[in-house]
């Protein structure tokens, strides 16, 4: 009887592990491999160990363009962390508190979600243009004409302009998980708060963020993996150089121009590609899976 | 009724069937159809033109021409090849590009014996497509590429400016623009784009560096850090002032409306542009010069350098045909035609070119510069692209100074480059 229904499981299961190990496995596997070869040309050389990791992490001037790679996904995911997140925890307590137009509302701030990050970024890269940019132009109309900047152009402002359009694009979904939520936090909860004279503050503080938990836990991790593998912002906006001056260079651009080459700069080398890859997959696989298990016991002790 | 439909259906089906079949027994003998891959997808019609007139002269070859985007043909032609596929004959990148293709084997070479036609073409532009270890050639060079000013002829005029000979004409014409233009910018190019910024820089340094610098440096009597390099960087500051409002976040793409649109005077940019600004704007009426000399009399010299080349898989199963077709695109007539239609120049000798802009490009070409970093510095990682294109965007805003710049560039390709390390 087990027998028979293990067998049913597995023919049912069959199809999706097929799809998932030629399409997910197979090329991670063969990236891990590749990772382990020195590469003349295009064609894949002999056995170097762990060279390639090693110009990566430690060769310069590789090391510093890792670094750098690196430290702009941290900052990234600190900003969207407290820009976004934050921002979207806020509207989904507005959203909650069904305010006359909250779901006219709801469906304006989730709206951009929907939309392909590669019209967005195109859309923003027109607004932010410095001549013919709206964001400019809105600015010297109203009189702030020395406000306007290349935002685009200067390492200054490049990252925080990336990283605005970024919020703009995806509030709306760690807007509507809290919404979720707060809406699942029962009623007496709240009432029974309101009973003793809690203010919004401290009903914010002290009942509804604990009780938010296992969102919290959702978006924090999803922003995560999302801003070390964040690449179609960038490559819209700022190209895959990541201009200016690697200002907005990531992980996930400084991967594709080793691996594939940036035909108006660069050459390809699968093996140093392949090193970044197995990094990047690493670290995003040990940080989120260690973040998620503090997040998931941080939701049972509050 | 709907069987007597089903019926027609079928007979009709039969007959669309039928009817290539009956066609293709009337050109004689069997077709052989040999794919071609590109990245200058906007190019196809033209090259349905060319393949066309090929096909003409030999009924038994047709080609499929297969566009990709720029950016990821290099991507989709290394995993093709790398899967034992991809097209019988290449469209490829020069120096750097050729050479990749070249080590990993996937490219037949071409010699006297299977191309003879490659007697057509100049060393420099042999040079391009071979490997620099074996000199092999691996492709038949389609283009050159010159890199130099382009000047709005209707502002000049208005303004009654002169085309600017020397550094300071330059700037004197910049300061008249800007004094009596009415808000058009001078020079229409930002630092955006990255690789536009290369394009630039060495529209504006070559003739301060000049070309002894460059064979000195290949001679190994100077790296980068060498007073003229460092001397033609600083003057691109004096640039800054005549460039667009912002034009630290002015790209490619609104360069090229700046300049189209009559907004701005100058256009520092490649010859691939003419063809491409003619149309989007035939109402333009522009000119293309070498960039100004140090000083009256000095040369004034333009950038060149090649683009890529046609080369055949070596594991091309049509290896015959793909060798017929690759010899064709050798010749003097293919060039002439090539020119003609696409707007570039041909590098083939023999070539006849008949349009005044491109013919005005090719006699700019007798005194020229390399385009440095692409024909010397583009074959391993750090490329000298990589390492200026970065550095100009950091001088030009005010976080290098030409000599940091120099020394970084000289420190990143000495990783690789022997005589980089001495001195």
């Amino acid at each position: 009887m087990t027998w028979s229904r293990g067998l049913w499981i597995a023919a049912l299961l069959a199809p999706a592990v097929l799809i998932v190990s030629l399409f997910v496995l197979v090329p991670l596997a063969s990236a891990f491999v590749f990772s382990f070869y020195s590469w003349n040309g295009l064609a894949r050389g002999a056995w170097s160990g762990l060279a390639n990791f090693n110009t990566v992490l430690f060769v310069e001037p590789f090391a510093s363009w890792t670094r750098n790679a690196f430290t702009h996904n941290v900052t990234v995911f600190i900003a969207v962390m407290i820009a976004q997140n934050g921002t979207a925890f806020l509207i989904a307590w507005l959203l909650l508190k069904a305010l006359p137009g909250h779901r006219i509302h709801q469906v304006a701030i989730f709206l951009p979600v929907i939309l392909s990050s590669i019209i967005i970024g195109a859309m923003w890269k027109l607004f932010l243009n410095p001549i013919f940019g709206l964001v400019n132009q809105s600015l010297i109309a109203l009189g702030l004409g020395e406000w306007a900047q290349p935002w685009l152009g200067q390492s200054s402002t490049a990252l925080g302009a990336l990283v605005l359009v970024n919020t703009w694009h995806w509030l709306g979904f760690p807007a509507l998980v809290f919404l979720a939520g707060m809406q699942r936090i029962s009623s007496d909860v709240i009432e029974a708060a309101r009973l003793d004279g809690a203010t919004d503050g401290q009903l914010l503080r002290r009942v509804i963020w604990p009780l938010v938990a296992p969102a919290t836990t959702v978006v924090v991790v999803l922003t995560f993996i999302g801003s070390f593998n964040w690449f179609e912002m960038p490559y819209v906006m700022t190209g895959l150089d990541g201009s200016p001056a690697g200002a907005t260079d990531v992980l996930g651009l400084y991967f594709y121009r080793t691996a594939f080459g940036n035909v108006t700069s660069g050459l390809q080398d699968f093996g140093l590609g392949s090193a970044l890859a197995v990094l990047m997959f690493l670290f995003i696989g040990i940080v989120a899976g260690f973040g998620a298990l503090y997040l998931r016991s941080r939701e049972v002790r509050e | 009724m709907v069987k007597i439909t089903r019926r027609a259906a079928l007979a009709g089906l039969a007959g669309t069937v039928a009817m290539p079949a009956y066609l293709r027994d009337a050109s004689a003998q069997a077709q052989t159809e040999l794919s071609f891959w590109t990245w200058r997808q906007e190019d196809r019609t033209q090259y349905a033109t060319l393949f066309g007139e090929f096909t003409q002269a030999n009924p038994s070859i047709k080609i499929a021409f297969q566009g990709f985007e720029p950016q990821n043909y290099g991507s989709a032609l290394s995993t093709a090849l790398a899967a034992g596929r991809g097209p019988d004959v290449i469209h490829i990148r020069a120096y750097g590009g050729t050479e990749q293709f070249a080590k990993a084997g996937y490219l037949t070479p071409l010699t006297r014996a299977n191309v003879p036609e490659i007697g057509n073409l100049p060393a420099a532009a042999l040079g391009s497509v071979s490997m620099r270890s074996d000199k092999q050639v691996y492709a038949v060079p389609f283009a050159s590429q010159t890199l130099g000013l382009f000047v709005n002829r209707e502002i000049f005029t208005r303004l009654n400016l002169k085309v600017p000979e020397t550094w300071a004409e330059l700037m004197a014409t910049c300061n008249t623009i800007k004094q009596t233009g009415g808000g058009i910018f001078p020079i229409a190019n930002g630092m955006a784009t990255a690789w536009m910024v290369e394009v630039f820089t060495s529209i504006f340094t070559s003739s301060w560096h000049g070309r002894e610098f460059v064979a000195d440096m290949l001679a190994g009597k100077a790296t980068f850090e060498d007073p003229r390099y460092v001397e033609a960087l600083g003057k691109l500051l004096e640039l800054r002032e005549h460039m667009p409002t912002g034009f630290a976040g002015v790209d490619y793409a609104t360069a090229q409306q700046l300049f189209m649109s009559g907004r701005a005077a100058m256009f520092a940019g490649g010859s691939f542009e003419i063809a491409n600004f003619r149309r989007q704007n035939p109402k333009l009426a522009m000119e293309f010069h070498a960039p100004p000399s140090r000083t009256a009399g000095a040369p004034r010299l333009v950038s060149l350098f090649y683009d890529g080349g046609y080369a055949v898989n070596s594991k091309s199963e049509k290896a015959a045909a793909a060798l017929q077709l690759v010899r064709h695109m050798a010749t003097p007539a293919f060039g002439t035609r090539f020119s003609a239609l696409l707007g570039n120049v041909s590098p083939i000798n023999g070539v006849t070119i008949t349009d005044p802009m491109l013919a005005r490009v090719t006699e700019l070409n007798t005194s020229a510069s390399d385009y440095i970093m692409a024909v010397h510095f583009r074959f391993q990682e750090p490329t000298g692209s990589n390492l200026l294109q970065g550095g100009i965007q950091r001088l030009m805003s005010g976080q290098a100074t030409p000599a940091q710049l120099a020394a970084e560039i000289t420190k990143g390709i000495a990783t690789y480059h022997e005589p980089f390390r001495r001195g």
